[in-house]
């Protein structure tokens, strides 16, 4: 990582954390989600350790997904996308860094955060250390996809709703094998295929989607 | 020549505004674009930025030479304005930004959070960026919106000695900015007047 590409890291984990950085809300909705589904659900521990893999995977993809639209728009808005397009750090650096960022006070404090909202949904014990490894696995990806989302969607005025739409199918293989290895793991089946495949959509998607997000950029900056 | 354009045609959502430009910009010279408002200056500085494709036409210049002052300043405000010019820095890979604070006297302000100047003082921010790119063309759009006549003559003598240093510089601008030695291009001669679409689906997205 070139020292421009730092700065840029830098600068935004201390957006984010200073005022108005929406840091806390992805969280905040995480921990609010993990602690109604019991109270909505009842106090059935064998129905809260059933649904607990699905719930935790459902919840951090959403709460990644509050925050996804900040990603470009902001830096859109004030004029520095503009300023950063022609800057001596390549765009598709610029889309790395914002996605490694993104996920950094989004998806790493949520895998952190999972096993104590596993105690609330009664989640196996067997699955908790399946739980964070699939979300250190997972999560990055949705970083990835929604940095892909968001540079498609960055010049239109509310595209939050449109970023969703674009995004959740593109979630959708990652929810699945995800909550499948904490699910796997839970009951003490082999999860090795799941875990391999949800690896490998990181990995993919780490190879690929910063040179799309970077296309889509440019044309959007016209 | 720093900069060159060549019968350029720049176009705006799909519409070409403006069509056969040539022009050049040696290092040590000025050009000012004049033209009513719609004429296509900030789409020509973008074109020449490299943000957008020229519509017909090249424009000719080294990779990396480009510092460009849009209407927006590029600004984050909860940094401080050291923070702002040191991440620009940063970027460009320069590691000095005393030079840029002292020129545009924002020693003062150095440790206010952008979002707490007033409008001229973020704009002097903004055009402090310019130096800590250390690139020699400078593309600027109005800049001299909402600063004060001190602020616009103590710019004016950042772009001269900028000049003076073998720099160039293309200034979109309604205010005088006091710079004797600029060549003036008017736009208006090459205005397209007939609006005819290029294609929808660019108009239309």
């Amino acid at each position: 990582m070139g020292p421009g590409m730092r700065a840029l890291l830098l600068r935004d984990l201390r957006l984010a954390v200073r005022s108005g950085g929406g840091f806390g809300l992805g969280l905040a909705f995480f921990l609010i989600l993990s602690v109604l589904v019991p109270l909505g659900v009842g106090a059935d521990g064998v129905v809260l350790g059933r649904i607990a893999p699905g719930i935790l995977w459902v919840g951090a993809l959403l709460a990644c997904l509050l925050s996804l639209d900040r990603i470009f728009a902001l830096d859109h808005e004030d004029g520095s996308l503009d300023l950063l397009a022609i800057s001596p750090v390549p765009l598709e650096g610029v889309v790395a860094v914002k996605a490694l960022a993104h996920w950094l006070v989004t998806g790493l404090p949520l895998t952190l955060m999972a096993p104590g909202l596993g105690v609330l949904l009664n989640l196996g014990p067997s699955a908790y250390g399946w739980l964070v490894v699939s979300l250190l696995l997972g999560t990055p990806t949705l970083s990835l996809v929604g940095a892909f989302g968001a540079a498609l969607t960055v010049g239109v005025r509310r595209g939050g709703l449109l970023l969703s739409l674009l995004v959740l199918p593109l979630y959708i293989p990652t929810l699945i094998f995800g909550a499948e290895v904490v699910r796997r793991g839970a009951e003490g089946m082999a999860l090795a295929t799941p875990l391999a495949l949800l690896a490998a959509i990181s990995l993919g998607a780490a190879a690929l989607l910063p040179f799309a997000s970077a296309a889509a950029l440019r044309v959007n900056l016209r | 020549m720093l900069i060159e354009a060549h019968s350029l045609a720049v176009a705006r959502g799909g519409v070409t505004v403006l069509a056969g430009l040539t022009f050049a910009v040696a290092p040590g010279a000025a050009l000012s674009l004049r033209g009513p408002n719609g004429a296509g200056k900030t789409t020509l500085l973008r074109t020449l930025a490299g943000l957008q494709p020229p519509a017909a036409g090249r424009v000719t210049l080294a990779p990396d030479t480009v510092a460009y002052a849009a209407h927006a300043d590029g600004l984050k405000s909860s940094l401080t304005v050291a923070e702002n010019l040191a991440f620009w820095a940063a970027i460009f890979g320069c590691r000095d930004i005393d030079r840029a604070v002292q020129a545009l006297d924002l020693s003062l302000l150095a440790r206010r959070p952008a979002g707490e100047l007033s409008a001229g003082q973020k704009r002097r921010l903004g055009l402090a960026r310019l130096l800590v790119t250390g690139r020699p063309v400078w593309l600027l759009d109005e800049p001299t919106v909402s600063l004060d006549a001190a602020s616009v003559s103590l710019f004016a003598g950042v772009i001269r000695r900028h000049l003076a240093g073998g720099g160039a510089a293309i200034i979109a601008s309604h205010v005088d900015l006091a710079l004797p030695e600029a060549r003036v291009l008017e736009l208006a001669p090459y205005r397209v007047r007939a609006l005819a679409r290029d294609g929808f689906d660019e108009a239309f997205l």
